[in-house]
């Protein structure tokens, strides 16, 4: 675990195996190499609960006959493994059929062009500074209120990694990334029982992670507003999703617009492009080039050039997410999105995607409604990409007047995310970025609630 | 082929005395205990869509996990290297939260137990069956789907299967290892008429290979069920919103137990007093009807382990007797801190993971009714025979699950299919609500990933038809 690899020596790993596949007669191939190390804190109750530290290294390749193809992964890169991994990723291509649509990207194609991103940050945590933040967390989270009692413990993780790709036409690309992030998770009991939420911050920047002390007393702020939760009756009522669960209609966004759900017909978005989905103060973009970005790299997992473009502008679907595979099956070209697993031919994903900001500050969206829902939480898996119907368990507050009355648990909402993205009636000012997919407050004309 | 350690131990080029020392190192007078897991795993996926296999992929990994826990701490490091040097610096990382110099005297592996039994022997693994093999497999399924109903305009099927290596050494002197072989095949289809589309999916496996799946040709029943569910819910109507009696049909709807109650009942939770379950052993937490298991022992099924990952033989547990919660499930560690006794559920995901309490196969033990008569009890609620995936938080007991496939039960008679629809209850309260226990005990085709701090580990269910008589559905229709 103390060896560390030059990149180059990945970059020739990387060229050697591409030699061996066309000597194996493969006639285009592309290998990615990805290396990281992990230190990963957890503390609970003001002690260490759990310490894991490790280095890993994956190598994956992806060769064609043709129009042939298959893909494999190892983690063991000894010469006489790498030679047996050739020969048996080459063998798998000819157990599958030709697909006429298969292929690396058209040469010329490639990425060029490598600004700086700043997606690394070469700060090393020592193992005692890692656990005096997750302390610090959960140790805030206990001091501002007394009716926390328990935990699940405060979590620091520190990780850095490299990525190389190379094809055999001829691009060679790598990249290295970092990431920081603290949580803490309490729990609040009351007579009523207990409660849990936490709160966290990420960033591929040590010196922007928030401070252990505000992130322990917001996720206390989470926790202890939760107490005295109830059950609703069953009703029609507009919705507020607070930003964090706002972000997940944007992920079920990303599903329906990949490339791979819609030629397949697996999605609620089939032939929508250029067509209205939103109201015209909806504007979403995905942003590969952001600077500092969780989603950010230079290329995509097909070696092609990121960029910023308009997903929905001014409520209308201006792009799927697209790699080279799913664009050509629909007749256009890649996006830049190819996501990749070692070892795993592309999908398409979205880098940073997220929903301009509104003019309507949260707390105005929230007085706009005299009877309804803000929601905090969502749970479970009820959502059908291929008809759009959604359902799903939620938690939160029952807002009367314009103003949070008390929270709510155990209900549904439940409604088609067609007619939901449709439904956007107010978006808040309040974007702030904490994943790959970030979005404002969103508030909902309607929805199903089903409790009592 | 035998589950023998020493195979395993030839397989890693590790020798006996490298992981004698490695356990020496690490198993200092502060820790309590530590482990080396040694894993090898292969798997193989190959996936058809519309109508050719276009897709294979392979991956290979090994490595070693090494973990010491002292009082509740844990250490933990990995490392895909497996010399001697990468076992020595795994376990001076491990060793850190015991704050020691390392240990100086090997611990002698004195106890080499043979498996007691093996629950899924094999001739050959179903990783050496020549690809082309399950190719032929796919490429059956879609010609199947398509012929069931021309309405089916798009049929995906995938064959994933995998063959793990497991050799743990313990600083009890202990050591053991397993061959653990899985297999999936899974079916989606995808209907359409007039515009609208809708989605069926079937699955199944288990620890067992090509054979399992030939049999009967079940690949093809796989892919019948897969498109009758799609075309069903071409005629879905709203599901309804609000509480109602539901009435869940045998096998996967067990997925109620794995989150309403499972993860409840995972020592770790309860140790830390965070769910809801914690103080209510001993106590009535469901109607008398209900008795529930966590069985890893079943022959070939998906959740089954000789033995778990810290080389304790996976056993029968019984979670709730008679409507009483009777126990929890546990790991070493949680056994220890405790007081209680092992299950055998000590799982983990792979070398790179630590070791938690987890489910193996949950079930509901049979009930006397008949399934036709809990249908006939309802006069309108819903009846739900496939789920998607379910969630639980279990601090405050509240849980979801999703179905895929259910019907109005109108005046005791099942009448229209509805849209899918989420479930939820609270852990604690729900089957007190479980008024009627059918005959029919099924368990499910062999589908179930349970995840948990972000690991996947394979599992069962498998629920008799029970009448829940109040539980709320999530549909749009208020």
């Amino acid at each position: 675990m103390t060896r560390v690899i030059a990149e180059q020596d990945y970059t020739n790993i990387a060229q050697d195996l591409l030699t061996r596949a066309a000597k194996h007669g493969a006639t285009a191939s592309d290998v990615m190499v990805a290396d990281g190390e992990t230190l990963s804190v957890q503390v609970r109750m003001g002690a260490v609960d759990r310490l894991t530290k490790a280095r890993e290294k994956r190598l994956g390749l992806r060769v064609f006959f043709g129009q042939r193809s298959a893909s494999a992964s190892t983690s063991d890169f000894s010469r006489e493994s790498l030679e047996r991994f050739v020969a048996e990723t080459c063998a798998l291509a000819q157990a599958v059929v030709e697909d006429p649509v298969s292929g690396l990207p058209e040469p010329g194609q490639f990425a060029t062009d490598f600004p700086e991103l700043n997606i690394h940050d070469s700060t090393k945590l020592q193992t005692d500074q890692q656990i005096d933040l997750a302390l610090r967390a959960e140790r805030a989270a206990f001091a501002a209120d007394s009716r926390i009692t328990n935990s699940e413990g405060g979590e620091c993780d520190s990780s850095s990694g490299r990525i190389i790709l190379a094809n055999s036409h001829g691009f060679v690309g790598h990249y290295a990334n970092s990431s920081f992030s603290l949580s803490v998770s309490p729990i609040a009991s009351d007579a009523a029982g207990m409660q849990r939420d936490y709160w966290y911050g990420v960033n591929r920047a040590f010196a922007k992670l928030e401070s252990p002390e505000a992130i322990g007393r917001e996720a206390t702020r989470r926790t202890v507003r939760k107490l005295g939760a109830r059950k609703v009756s069953t009703c029609r009522v507009p919705v507020i999703f607070d930003p964090e669960v706002a972000g997940s209609l944007l992920s079920h966004l990303c599903s329906a617009l990949s490339g791979y759900a819609l030629y397949k017909g697996a999605s609620f978005l089939i032939g929508q492009l250029g067509q209205q989905i939103a109201p015209d103060f909806v504007t979403i973009y995905d942003d590969g080039r952001m600077s500092g970005g969780l989603g950010t790299r230079p290329f995509d997992g097909e070696g092609l050039p990121t960029r910023k473009q308009a997903m929905v502008e001014r409520g209308r679907l201006a792009s799927y997410i697209l790699d080279t595979y799913s664009g050509k099956k629909l007749g256009l070209p890649s996006t830049g999105n190819a996501a990749r697993s070692i070892g795993e031919s592309p999908s398409a994903g979205p880098t940073n995607f997220y929903m301009v900001p509104g003019t309507t500050s949260p707390e105005d969206i929230l007085a706009s409604v005299k009877q309804g829902l803000y929601v905090t939480d969502l749970i479970g898996f009820g959502i059908n990409m291929v008809t759009g119907d959604y359902s799903r368990g939620a938690s939160g507050f029952w807002i009367e007047n314009g103003e949070l009355a008390y929270p709510v648990e155990e209900i549904t909402i439940a409604g088609n995310l067609k007619q939901m993205y449709a439904n956007i009636e107010t978006i808040g000012t309040d974007l702030v970025f904490r994943g790959r997919i970030a979005s404002p407050t969103v508030k909902l004309a309607e929805m199903t609630l089903a409790g009592n | 082929m035998s589950n023998d350690e020493s195979g395993a131990l030839a397989r890693f080029g590790v020798t006996n005395r490298a992981i004698e020392q490695a356990l020496g190192r690490v198993k200092v007078s502060t820790v309590d205990y530590a482990d080396l897991y040694f894993e090898y795993c292969q798997s193989e996926s190959v996936s058809m869509e519309e109508g050719i296999v276009k897709r294979a992929t392979k991956s290979v990994g090994q490595g070693v996990g090494v973990r010491a826990t002292a009082g509740e701490k844990t250490g933990f490091a990995y490392s895909d290297e497996l010399t001697p040097k990468d076992l020595n610096i795994a376990a001076d990382t491990a060793r850190y939260i015991a704050n020691s110099a390392q240990g100086t005297a090997p611990v002698p592996i004195t106890h080499r137990p043979a498996l007691a039994r093996n629950l899924y022997p094999h001739d050959r693994a179903d990783i050496e069956v020549a690809t082309c093999d399950r190719v032929t497999l796919l490429n059956a399924i879609d010609a199947e789907a398509r012929r069931y109903d021309p309405r089916i305009k798009n049929v995906m099927a995938a064959y994933n299967t995998e063959y793990k290596v497991m050799l743990v050494a313990t600083s009890d002197g202990l050591m053991v290892g397993d061959i653990q072989p899985l297999s999936r095949l899974q079916v989606t289809c995808i209907a359409e008429e007039n515009g609208n589309r809708q989605v069926g999916t079937f699955g199944g496996g288990g620890r067992i290979g090509l054979e399992y799946f030939q049999n009967d040709q079940r690949y093809l029943q796989f892919a019948r069920e897969a498109a009758r569910e799609a075309i069903l819910n071409l005629s879905a109507v709203d599901a309804p919103a609000g509480v109602m009696p539901v009435v869940l049909g045998g096998g996967w709807p067990g997925i109620l137990l794995h989150e309403a109650i499972g993860h409840g009942l995972e020592a770790d939770f309860n140790r830390k007093k965070t769910s809801a379950f914690s103080n209510l052993l001993g106590k009535k937490v469901a109607s008398e009807v209900c008795t529930i298991v966590d069985d890893g022992t079943l022959p070939f099924r998906r959740g089954s382990l000789n033995v778990d990952d810290e080389g304790t033989p996976s056993s029968r547990t019984v979670l709730i007797e008679r409507g009483v919660l009777r126990g929890y499930i546990t790991d070493k560690l949680n056994a220890r801190l405790m007081g209680i006794p092992l299950t055998g559920n000590g799982r983990r995901e792979s070398y790179q993971s630590v070791v938690l309490p987890r489910m193996t196969n949950t079930f509901m033990l049979a009930g006397e009714s008949d399934p036709k008569d809990i249908i006939k009890s309802v006069k309108k609620g819903l009846y739900a025979v496939s789920f998607g995936g379910g969630q639980v938080d279990i601090t405050n007991g509240k849980f979801v699950f999703s179905a895929s496939e259910a019907y109005l039960i109108e005046d005791g008679q099942i009448t229209k299919p509805v849209k899918g629809a989420t479930l939820i209850g609270s852990g604690p309260d729900i089957l007190k609500q479980v008024s009627m226990v059918g005959h029919d005990l099924k368990l499910d085709e062999g589908i179930g990933t349970c995840g948990k701090e972000g690991q996947s580990v394979p599992v069962g269910v498998g629920l008799p038809t029970i009448r829940i008589d109040e539980i709320t559905v999530g549909g749009t229709k208020a």
